[in-house]
């Protein structure tokens, strides 16, 4: 019987299947943990006097509440806000009593947990791995099988290395041709929420298939697998291949020499088999999309760049998503002045992110009325970004550059929009509030981000390639 | 956790679909280390206004909502973010279930294990409880049933693991515990991953 990815990776994973009367036992290869989703969850262990079972299976980084100034980062000056700092010191007090590894604030490997797993090489095909954050999706790229939990399950894990779930459906993204010039993995990932929807992978664990994939190179799919979520999905999956294995053959915690070997021989047999049937299927054409962004306050309501907003007259929840936005039904969105512009978090943190940005920025000005914050998604990207000039023409065009985090994603650190002021932003979602309250989040491509940083207003990247 | 078996309670209706769990809670008030005391911050940009004050307009600032223990709300309940905060801030205001024709996953998995009954049910039901705002249901967790103050009664899906978790009080990880040794006979056979 032809087998999905997913089924393989659940199956190898079940350490009691599922019954009518209990769910399946899942063991956890790898659990990142960070401090926002974990005090709780060490609270209940030290109640119940349990231990962690495998602490080396557990990685700890700072990333949501972290300042990115470096002269808080570094020079001494305190985490703002005695709340965020009281987390960050309880993770670092949990991490040291259990004996688990942390990647503190002084590591030159910390940063957003979904960037550091896989630069680390610790994100692995086959592997199943959970954090207690919902773009956990992001490690799906590399064929594994992740997933956001809540601080009841990053309890779970801490104390048996496993989770109780239901098996979820399956749902292939098949993306025919390719993505023409100026259009990215983030272009085509908001196209495919706002095609399905933001509840249309409820219950599904998603693999995005097709030629238009396959080209993709590994950030590029973990952009893709980073917003899985965004369509409500349990998870998202690409199946390993050459690209795969070439990112991961040179990182440092990747399997080494015949162990190298044996893991690649395995994790040749995980794409799904030909004939293997998925609960759902969604296809479309990559050469037919053009650079999306978003015009309202969920991922799902997304436009291209040179669209209008739609119109759904009697709405009312349309109606005041729009209203929030401060825009009107069928009006173009191309031209409109932003006020802040956001490069970062884990949907576009890494080194191509910045890349990308870059490469629109050098020798430009960021227009004055923006201010604009490219924020790498690790210290390993800020110091490869750094190593090839990218933080000069970043600082040259007038823009803010930061130590990693989560930043302006998710506001949690100070790193926050004003109400009212519209951002072009990387990140994930533009939900009412969530870059700052009263925030208004466009959710776009770096290319996308950058353009528009440097004409102060809504722009067709494509007009400045 | 306590024993649920019954609830019986007024509705309060946020009628609104794709309510995500930064409005259900905003991640500026995740920095807390506790469970306890989110509920004063439970829909906090819907409930105040930049100054502090309260929203007359939103529905929990209403003098029907006090005592309510059920909320009723549009399609896609609970989306976005796995943070947990969601449901303890749900609970700590006073809810006891969530009712939508459809609740996103993780913010099901967590209001399970919180001891928040997710109940999801079909588009007709959910017309008519959400222009009925305020009606009384009960909701009987044996049968999985909701009753409805227009005399009928909807059955709703709920995992019979997670349905024995709630009636008894029990928490999932004890069942986890109890599996050590399989576990452990896991980890033997599977060293590579």
């Amino acid at each position: 019987m032809p087998k999905t990815m997913f089924q393989k990776v659940w199956e190898q994973h079940e350490v009691a299947p599922e019954t009518a009367d209990t769910p399946a036992v899942l063991y956890i290869d790898l659990h990142l943990i960070h401090e926002v989703t974990t005090p709780q969850a060490f609270e209940v262990l030290r109640q119940r006097g349990l231990s962690v079972r495998r602490t080396d299976r557990t990685l700890a980084t700072m990333d949501h509440s972290t300042p990115t100034r470096t002269e808080q980062v570094f020079g001494g000056v305190p985490v703002t806000g005695t709340a965020a700092a009281r987390q960050v010191q309880q993770l670092a007090s949990n991490c040291s009593a259990a004996g688990i590894e942390l990647l503190d604030m002084r590591s030159n490997l910390r940063g957003i947990v979904h960037i550091i797993g896989p630069e680390l090489g610790l994100t692995r095909p086959g592997r199943t791995i959970v954090c207690g954050d919902s773009h956990t999706s992001t490690h799906g790229a590399f064929g594994a099988l992740a997933f956001g939990i809540g601080t009841t399950e990053v309890g779970h894990v801490l104390a048996t290395q496993c989770l109780l779930q239901r098996k979820p459906k399956t749902f292939a993204i098949n993306v025919n041709q390719k993505l023409r010039p100026g259009v990215t993995a983030k272009d085509l990932v908001l196209a495919i929420i706002g095609q399905i929807g933001v509840e249309g992978g409820t219950g599904h664990v998603l693999e995005y298939r097709g030629e238009a994939v396959r080209a993709l190179n590994m950030e590029e799919r973990m952009t893709m697998c980073n917003m899985s979520i965004e369509a409500g999905a349990r998870a998202g999956m690409i199946a390993p291949d050459e690209t795969t294995f070439s990112y991961l053959a040179d990182k440092p915690r990747s399997p080494h020499g015949a162990d190298w070997e044996r893991a690649v021989e395995r994790w040749r047999a995980l794409p799904t088999d030909p004939g293997a049937v998925f609960d759902r299927e969604h296809t479309l054409d990559a050469a037919l999309l053009e650079p999306m962004i978003s015009y309202g306050t969920h991922p799902g309501m997304v436009i291209p760049i040179n669209g209008s907003v739609p119109d759904r007259k009697g709405d009312p929840v349309f109606d005041k998503a729009l209203a929030y936005m401060g825009f009107a039904a069928g009006e173009a969105l191309l031209d409109r002045p932003v006020n802040v512009v956001f490069i970062g978090s884990c949907t576009n943190g890494r080194l191509g992110d910045l890349r990308s940005a870059a490469q629109l920025l050098r020798g430009r000005k960021v227009a004055s009325t923006v201010r604009m914050l490219v924020v790498p998604g690790s210290q390993q990207v800020k110091a490869a970004a750094e190593a090839e000039g990218l933080d000069r023409i970043f600082i040259d065009a007038g823009a803010d550059w930061r130590e990693s985090g989560c930043s302006m994603c998710i506001g949690m650190n100070g790193d926050t929009v004003a109400r009212g002021e519209y951002s072009v932003s990387t990140s994930n979602r533009n939900f009412e509030g969530r870059q700052g309250a009263g925030a208004r989040t466009l959710l776009a491509s770096p290319l996308t981000a950058a353009a528009s940083a440097i004409r102060g207003r809504i722009t067709d990247p494509r007009d400045l390639l | 956790m306590d024993k649920i078996t019954t609830i019986r309670s007024r509705t309060v209706v946020l009628p609104a679909t794709n309510i995500d769990t930064d409005q259900i809670i905003p991640a500026r008030f995740l920095t807390t280390t506790t469970r306890s005391g989110l509920g004063q911050q439970l829909f906090s940009d819907w409930r105040y206004a930049p100054d502090g004050s309260p929203k007359g307009e939103f529905v929990l600032n209403q003098p029907q909502a006090a005592g309510c223990q059920v909320l009723v709300a549009g399609r896609n309940f609970g989306c976005g973010s796995s943070r947990e905060h969601a449901p303890w801030a749900l609970l700590d205001y006073g809810f006891r279930a969530v009712i939508s024709t459809e609740i996103a996953d993780i913010f099901r998995n967590n209001s399970l294990k919180n001891g928040l009954l997710p109940i999801v049910i079909d588009e007709d039901t959910s017309r008519w409880l959400i222009g009925n705002p305020g009606t009384e249901v009960c909701i009987d967790l044996a049968q999985s049933t909701l009753q409805l103050a227009n005399g009928l009664t909807v059955s709703f899906p709920i995992d019979p693991f997670a349905r024995y978790c709630l009636m008894n009080g029990v928490d999932e990880l004890g069942f986890l515990l109890q599996q050590q040794e399989r576990i452990a006979a896991y980890e033997q056979r599977h060293k590579d991953n």
